[in-house]
């Protein structure tokens, strides 16, 4: 195979941090390249200087054996490059034709929106890529974003599409549908490089596979040379254990209970239809569930972000049914948010204040009205380094941290204020290995010290691993419940797709108790 | 009242509103790249100024508005290369252009107050049309500018929703970090239409100075840049929406004229209120309509834009 991409010494230098240093790699025509690494390893800011995003300090990029200049988007794109970002580039309102024409100067002036759609969804037929033109982003799901991204790029002729974890966000569903297009499109002639902190992803998807570990290329293997635990090793760096430790548990009280919750969406459409549950503390109760079936809502409603129409929400013994956010966390709940910029952290704000944000108030960090800046200093420090957040200084903007690094500073104040009860909501979405097996000792961990975990996935092998029982979430109601047991996939399967099932309502009995 | 007292009033409000029009529509523009310019009305008053002293030594008012015009752009370019190549706060920079054209246009224009123009744009007859009953003699017994701004309302309201320019323009304004990975020049975007927003704002002020009241009065826009502003935002952003809101502050504005005129026992100082009493009630009521509807505020408005800088 030709080589098609090379990038040699490529250093790229962020006030405080050097993200890549001295970085060689070459992808080849035609393959799957996938890139691998731990948060902040320097994979997307590799990726982005390629696409013109970034301009590296130093270093020079070949394509087909020539010298490119690569200084700008515009010249990524006129050099056959194409990137689907980590968080989406779209215009919002526009519709999918005239994003996927954006910046194109075809037609010149008068824009046709028939002949425009027409011409874009001949494209996407063309590349087997199903999506609306006429539709506006704004009532496409995040799988069909993605498609319009993809699509973006193919429309300008990209010979290499460079795509930022694209599965992160993406239901087991659409990821089969993306890889069959991938798959399609590296036996067309394109090459692609993919970044993935999945394991099996990357074994069943790439050709060869490339790590990086704090800046640099640690070395290039062949997938079928290869296996999880020897990538693993290189990316970390120490030997992973794959293998969690669940003890067994006697449940004790009911913590959390919510009895005929309604609520609706942000659309003002019913989310929620009369849902009810209880969690009890040594316990972790699963929600599975394909995205946008009130997951979000559910959380919400819990912690105070959303009001219910009807139902009551229980914590503790106190109904805490539409209470502020604040009266909930002053029962000692934890949420950790989907949505991390605008819910979990404030971008702007660094990260001393971001770990700062629910504990600001209570001694010792507080010395009468004042902020008692030294102890505060001191236990941001310590969370910086045991949730090992990577980040240049604690004063560092939030904004500029990577994907990853933002996760692990949620889930470092909200574990390390958390007492009784925490609502998780797909915590380790975009974490490195590394960082997941930590975040599942830690829910393990709270979970052997008496807390009551709510635990918000897609991921089943993350449910079935971590929970005690699982409740299947369709369109806002329960669709039954099952014991977290490997055997039990099928059966969840089905419920996600809407059929009930499963061993039991979900707690029936103490539903009757109570009533 | 009589039908004729009613229509002069109402062709006395176009012409009244033409100068906040055209602001209006400058600050559109400007807006729509995500560039808030709350320096119009110091590139009003800088723009009657020029325009008013350059037809005064030509005795051409055409001149005196291409005048007016580049020096709105003169002074827009100030906010572009602050705001967009050194990344200031928008707000800060637009304020300080406002003080810099109210205190520079009061000491230059001292030498003209009073000083009376003989060329200026006079109301004509538009051919056949100022025929058509009633509305030929509000719409159509106007001067030159007034018809160049009923043109701009089509023209600019094509050039937004149905053009790739205007396309592009709606991107940088929205995602700026998008339309540049899509190889859109957002830098050079946004200078553009702040430009073209000074041109605009240096028209509407000349409008004054050369139609509305032919002569040179200190600090003459009176506060008009400032209703502008705020009609942008009642106008979500749009240009028919801009040509109503601002003949509807023309009418205020020609009405309490008309009052004072008649000498109604209202106190003066009321009368002259009630346009600035207008704008914050339209502001208070669009406001709310837009945190209802989210009424297409550009989402990058007022958020410097680099390409390495994550937001
Ligand atoms: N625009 C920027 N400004 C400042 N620092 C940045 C910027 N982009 C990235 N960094 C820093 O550079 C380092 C590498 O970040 P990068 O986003 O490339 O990591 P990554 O390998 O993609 O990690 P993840 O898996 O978490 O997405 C991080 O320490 C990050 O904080
Ligand atoms: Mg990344």
């Amino acid at each position: 195979m030709n080589e098609k991409v090379r990038m040699e010494g490529i250093f790229k230098r962020f006030p405080g941090v050097i993200a890549n240093d001295g970085v060689d790699l070459d992808i080849r025509e035609g393959e799957i390249h996938a890139l691998l690494g731990e948060n902040g390893a320097g994979k997307t800011t590799l990726m982005c200087v390629l696409a013109g995003i970034y301009s590296p300090d130093a270093g020079t990029i070949r394509i087909d054996g020539e010298k490119a200049l690569i200084r700008s988007p515009r010249d990524a794109i006129r050099a056959g490059i194409g990137m689907v970002h980590q968080h989406f580039m779209l215009v919002v309102p526009y519709s999918v034709a005239e994003n996927v024409t954006l910046g194109l100067n075809k037609p010149r002036f008068l824009l046709n929106e028939r002949k425009l759609e027409a011409e874009v969804g001949k494209v996407a037929q063309s590349f087997g890529i199903q999506v609306d033109p006429h539709a506006k982003i704004w009532q496409l799901s995040v799988g069909e974003q993605q498609r319009v991204e993809i699509l973006k790029s193919l429309y300008r002729g990209a010979k290499i599409l460079i795509l930022d974890e694209p599965t992160a966000v993406l239901t087991p569903q659409e990821v089969r549908e993306l890889f069959v297009t991938l798959r399609q499109m590296a036996r067309a002639g394109h090459t692609l490089v993919i970044i993935s902190h999945k394991l099996e992803e990357v074994m069943s998807l790439s050709d060869r596979i490339s790590v990086m570990r704090k800046g640099k290329r640690i070395s290039t293997v062949n997938t079928k040379d290869t296996n999880p635990t020897e990538l693993a090793r290189l990316m970390v760096g120490r030997e992973m254990l794959f293998d969690l430790h669940k003890e067994k548990a006697i449940p004790g009280d009911e913590v959390l209970s919510f009895y005929n919750l309604h609520a609706l969406s942000d659309k003002g459409l019913p989310a929620l239809r009369d849902i009810s549950l209880s969690v009890r503390s040594k316990e972790i109760v699963g929600i599975a569930g394909v995205a946008g079936n009130g997951q979000r809502e559910l959380a919400e409603v819990i912690t105070g972000l959303r009001p219910a129409t009807s139902g009551k929400v229980v914590v503790n013994g106190k109904d805490v049914t539409n209470n502020s956010p604040r009266q909930v966390i002053d029962q000692g709940v934890a949420h950790i948010p989907e949505d991390r910029k605008g819910t979990g952290t404030v971008p702007n704000l660094c990260v001393l204040d971001n770990l700062m944000l629910k504990c600001y108030r209570v001694e010792p960090f507080r010395n009468g009205p004042l902020l008692n800046l030294s102890r505060i200093r001191e236990f941001a420090q310590k969370l910086v380094k045991q949730f090992r957040i990577s980040t240049p200084s604690l004063e560092t903007p939030v904004r500029l941290l990577s994907g990853g690094n933002v996760q692990k500073l949620i889930l470092a104040r909200e574990i390390a204020t958390f007492s009784e009860l925490m609502i998780a909501v797909h915590p380790t979405r975009g974490l490195d290995v590394g960082a997941t097996e930590d975040v599942h000792q830690m829910l393990l961990e709270q979970r052997s010290k008496g807390a009551a975990i709510l635990l918000i996935s897609e991921d089943l092998d993350e449910l079935l691993a971590l929970c005690d029982r699982i409740d299947v979430i369709y369109e806002g109601k329960f669709m039954g419940e099952v014991p977290a047991e490997g055997e039990q996939i099928e059966t969840i399967g089905l419920m996600m797709a809407g059929k009930k099932g499963g061993t039991k309502e979900p707690e029936a009995a103490s539903l009757q108790a109570h009533a | 009242m009589t039908w004729d007292v009613i229509l002069a009033t109402l062709a006395a409000a176009i012409k009244a509103g033409t100068p906040i029009l055209y602001a209006t529509l400058g600050e559109i523009l400007a807006e729509r790249a995500g560039i808030l310019n709350l320096g119009l009305e110091g590139m009003m008053l800088i723009g009657a100024l020029t325009g008013f002293l350059i037809c005064s030594m030509t005795n051409n008012p055409w001149l005196g508005v291409l005048a007016a015009i580049s020096s709105g752009a003169l002074l827009a370019l100030i906010h572009a290369f602050l705001t967009i190549t050194l990344r200031a706060q928008q707000v800060v920079s637009g304020l300080a252009l406002t003080m810099f054209g109210m205190g520079l246009s009061g000491f230059i224009g001292k030498v003209v107050i009073g000083v009376p123009i003989v060329s200026y744009f006079r109301p004509f007859d538009f051919p056949i049309l100022s025929q058509i009953p009633l509305l030929g003699e509000v719409f159509f017994q106007q001067d030159a500018l007034v018809y160049i701004s009923y043109l701009l309302i089509p023209i600019l309201s094509f050039w937004i929703y149905r053009t790739r320019p205007g396309l592009h323009m709606r991107a940088v304004g929205e995602n700026p970090a998008t339309a540049d990975a899509m190889g859109i020049s957002v830098t050079g975007i946004r200078y553009f239409y702040t430009l073209l927003g000074g041109c605009l704002a240096g028209l509407g002020g000349a409008y004054l100075s050369l139609a509305y009241t032919p002569v040179w009065l200190e600090n003459m826009v009176a506060g008009r840049g400032w209703i502008a502003i705020a009609l942008v935002i009642f106008a979500s952003w749009d240009p028919l929406r801009a040509l109503l809101g601002s003949y509807l502050f023309g009418l205020v504005d020609a009405v309490q004229f008309r009052a004072q005129a008649l000498g109604l026992a209202v106190p003066s100082f009321f009368l002259n209120m009630t346009p600035y009493v207008a704008t914050i009630l339209v502001l208070v009521f669009a406001t709310r309509q837009t945190a209802r509807r989210h009424l297409g505020a550009p989402t990058a408005l007022g958020i410097p834009f680099a390409r390495e800088e994550k937001t």
